[in-house]
């Protein structure tokens, strides 16, 4: 089947990760198990959590990978899924950009700005 | 793994906030360096990815579960420096979005599961590759054991921030103890997942995955292909 020795072009692996991504997030991540991760079960066995304080952004309209006006929980958790992949890539992505643009403009204008 | 707010105190938050700083801050340097123009999506891509995963948690023992870390997945396959940039927003878009992770607690969250993941998982990734022979599937190997191993690094950096800065009446022995434990646990599934993943890029991408570039894989005949299938 394979053509080439290299595989895959590199776009079409690109957009197959970000398809792969998106999929967990939107349609896998609702059947996730829902019960607490290790750190918060140690928090809750050991007393730990009687501590915690409440996030100041709880009220946010994403908060608790729930998307506010969408009734449905699974619904509402693989929305917020598909948000957190398509803000995350787009952040880590800028800021990627933006560490090699100033890596190249740096011997120019090292100490202005 | 996500640190809420009031876990740990202040002062122990705030020397967090500045350990974490100097680390991105060094790995920002270090990723201008390594970035090329494929990097870019690329790092992009392993976020994303990253972000996904870390939704997923799996069940590992009574009431209990875990998620993939993914710093040790990151680093290997776009070295620690960029890895830990990715995880790291990761961290923060999970934050300020979602309110997952305390937002005292990001210093913290960041050292814990960006850092220590990326740069502890390929200081274990290098020194397996190591003692294994110098094939796609060593790579794979060497990947699940690195991951693994980081969960219970990360798991024993709480700990540590628990005995420094604990706001819990619990002993640290006790919390030490049941943070490894269970985080042994969850290492696991992460070192398989990470062995999957990073096998499935060597079998469509060998050329980008960053801990095997000494394999110079992809431009050889297909058989590093077929051997990143089999393992």
């Amino acid at each position: 089947m394979k053509g080439r020795s290299r595989g895959v072009r590199f776009g079409a692996f690109i957009v197959g990760g970000l398809a792969v991504a998106l999929a967990l997030a939107v349609l896998v991540s609702p059947s996730a198990s829902n019960d607490p991760d290790g750190l918060n079960k140690v928090a809750m066995d050991k007393g730990l959590a009687d501590a915690e304080t409440d996030h100041a952004l709880d009220d946010a309209p994403t908060a608790g990978y729930q998307v506010r006006g969408v009734d449905d929980e699974r619904l509402s958790t693989g929305l917020a899924g598909g948000i957190g992949v398509a803000v995350t890539f787009a952040v880590a992505g800028g800021v990627m950009l933006m560490v090699r643009r100033a890596r190249r403009s740096t011997p120019a204008r090292a100490v202005q700005q | 793994m996500h640190i809420p707010d009031g876990f740990i105190d202040g002062t122990t938050s705030a020397g967090a906030v500045a350990v974490a700083a100097g680390g991105l801050g060094a790995s920002l340097r270090r990723a201008g360096q390594v970035l090329d123009e494929r990097r870019v999506p690329l790092a992009g891509l392993v976020a994303a990815f990253v972000f996904a995963v870390q939704m997923l948690n799996f069940p590992v023992a009574s009431g209990t579960s875990g998620h993939l870390l993914g710093g040790a997945l990151a680093a290997v396959l776009v070295g620690p420096a960029v890895g830990a940039v990715c995880v790291s927003v990761v961290l923060v878009v999970q934050a300020l979005l979602f309110a997952d992770g305390g937002l005292s607690a990001l210093g913290l969250n960041v050292v814990n599961m960006a850092l220590l993941t990326a740069f502890g998982g390929y200081a274990v990734f290098v020194m397996a590759r190591r003692l294994l022979p110098r094939t796609s599937s060593s790579v794979v190997v060497a990947s699940g054991v690195a991951a693994a191993v980081s969960v219970v690094i990360s798991a024993v950096a709480f700990s540590v921030e628990y005995a420094v800065g604990g706001t819990g009446t619990a002993a640290v022995s006790t919390v030490a103890g049941a943070m490894v434990g269970v985080h042994v646990l969850i290492g696991i599934g992460e070192g398989v997942i990470t062995g999957l993943v990073v096998g499935a890029v060597l079998a469509t991408r060998p050329d980008l995955v960053w801990g095997a570039r000494d394999l110079a894989l992809g431009r050889a005949p297909a058989d590093s292909v077929h051997e990143g299938v089999a393992s």
